[in-house]
């Protein structure tokens, strides 16, 4: 893993340990003295966001909706329910609702107030989604921010930006990219990229 | 609250910044936050963790990184909620008087809990609007915490849809009960919203609860 990025938004918690690793570990061990949480169960938690979700699973869901138009009509009309059908429900996913990018429309989601985020289908969020420049900017100039994902679009493209407020969760449908006839849903999975998926970025 | 957490149209707050190939976490501290959050018993109410970290002082929320924001929260939360008194935080020490409680999640509990859907749907009243209706959200500015961004109050947007009646963040952040209202999905235009330089084409939309808007 690079550390040569911009330093602006996370600490890396290098050696030697920072005051913060001191004080959390600190606090972890008074938790666990009073017996208000379990270690071993810590460590599931964090195994299920370092292994059970993630955006391979929303890749999952967009492919299947590209391969099948049945369910892409179910994923429309109640996403919550057509993304159980593949395993993937729980927490930050109670409410889902899929949103799919046309030629003529495309789609950006954003939390302005938090950090709100599909865990299911996405896992946790990266650094810049919870970041102030993507909060502050995403609603006032949503292709500004695209743009500096490398994603330009015309201005007859119409923009819908998603303000995640309340405990709906979204998930961009990007278009399925010309040239993929052949391809099963595996292969078309491995083509889904997570900024997809929030809709900084067009596949 | 009008805090600095209520982000939406602000400038000045620099570029975005993706990281290529980032990790979950970046660092063993920021994964035993994550867990501690989902664990602890301050668990039980999302809208009172939320309003806890936006009552971080506004210099410091900005300074402060995502999950020292949530390690701070999450301190509040157990003195707040007494399951950590006062002397035992600072020390880092169980007060040996104190009862040792029972852990709220067990090891094998855990995945099951969080890939379990809950829900937010509660029953109410029957919503006062429908698709299509014009609404204008209201000029609000509550001190303690609402879902309403300070971007939209006083602007006119159109019903998309209605999602039921929600448990209301405002009320139930601050422990009065779930207080369930009508949640409606509300499009405004970006012009509307922003101005002439935005795209005449463009929308934002926000889901509101009826306690948010009036007919327009």
């Amino acid at each position: 893993m690079a550390h040569d990025h911009p330093h602006h938004d996370h600490d890396h918690g290098q050696e030697p340990p920072s005051d913060i690793a001191l004080r959390v570990k600190a606090l972890q061990s008074l938790l666990v003295e009073k017996g208000l949480v379990d270690p071993a169960a810590l460590d599931a938690i964090v195994d299920y966001f370092e292994t059970k979700v993630g955006p391979r699973n929303g890749a999952r869901v967009v492919a299947k909706a590209w391969a099948d138009p049945a369910y892409r009509e179910r994923l429309m009309a109640d996403a919550t329910a057509a993304i159980a059908e593949l395993g993937y429900a729980g927490a930050q996913g109670e409410h889902m609702q899929a949103v799919a990018n046309t030629p003529t429309t495309h789609n950006l989601v954003v939390c302005t107030l938090c950090s709100c985020y599909p865990w299911p289908v996405l896992g946790l969020p990266p650094v810049w989604y919870k970041s102030a420049p993507y909060r502050s900017r995403a609603v006032i100039d949503p292709r500004g921010v695209m743009a500096e994902f490398g994603t330009v679009l015309p201005d007859d493209v119409e923009v819908r930006v998603w303000d995640s407020t309340a405990e709906l969760r979204y998930l961009v449908i990007p278009e399925r990219p010309a040239g993929t006839e052949g391809l099963d849903e595996a292969a078309l999975a491995a083509l889904v990229t997570r900024d997809g998926m929030i809709g900084t970025t067009r596949l | 609250m009008n805090g600095v957490h209520d982000m939406g149209g602000m400038h000045g707050l620099g570029p975005v910044a993706p990281e290529p190939g980032e990790p979950v976490f970046h660092a063993d501290w920021e994964r035993r936050v994550h867990a501690m959050v989902i664990a602890s018993p301050t668990r039980g109410n999302i809208d009172a963790g939320r309003h806890q970290r936006e009552l971080i002082a506004a210099a410091d929320y900005l300074r402060m990184t995502y999950y020292e924001k949530w390690f701070e929260g999450l301190r509040q939360m157990l003195l707040k909620g007494e399951a950590v008194a006062p002397d035992e935080l600072a020390a880092g020490v169980a007060d040996p008087a104190a009862p040792k409680s029972t852990p709220r999640l067990a090891p094998e509990a855990v995945a099951p809990a969080l890939s379990t859907s809950g829900s937010y749907l509660r029953k109410a009243a029957p919503p006062a609007f429908v698709a299509g209706d014009r609404v204008r959200a209201l000029n609000l500015h509550p001190t303690g915490h609402t879902r309403l961004p300070r971007y939209v109050r006083g602007h006119v947007g159109v019903i998309e849809r209605c999602h039921g009646a929600h448990v209301f963040p405002d009320s139930h952040a601050h422990g009065a009960g779930e207080d369930p209202h009508p949640l409606y999905t509300v499009r405004f235009t970006a012009t509307d919203l922003w101005g002439p330089a935005a795209n005449p084409r463009d929308s934002v939309s926000l889901d509101l609860w009826e306690p948010y808007l009036e007919r327009a």
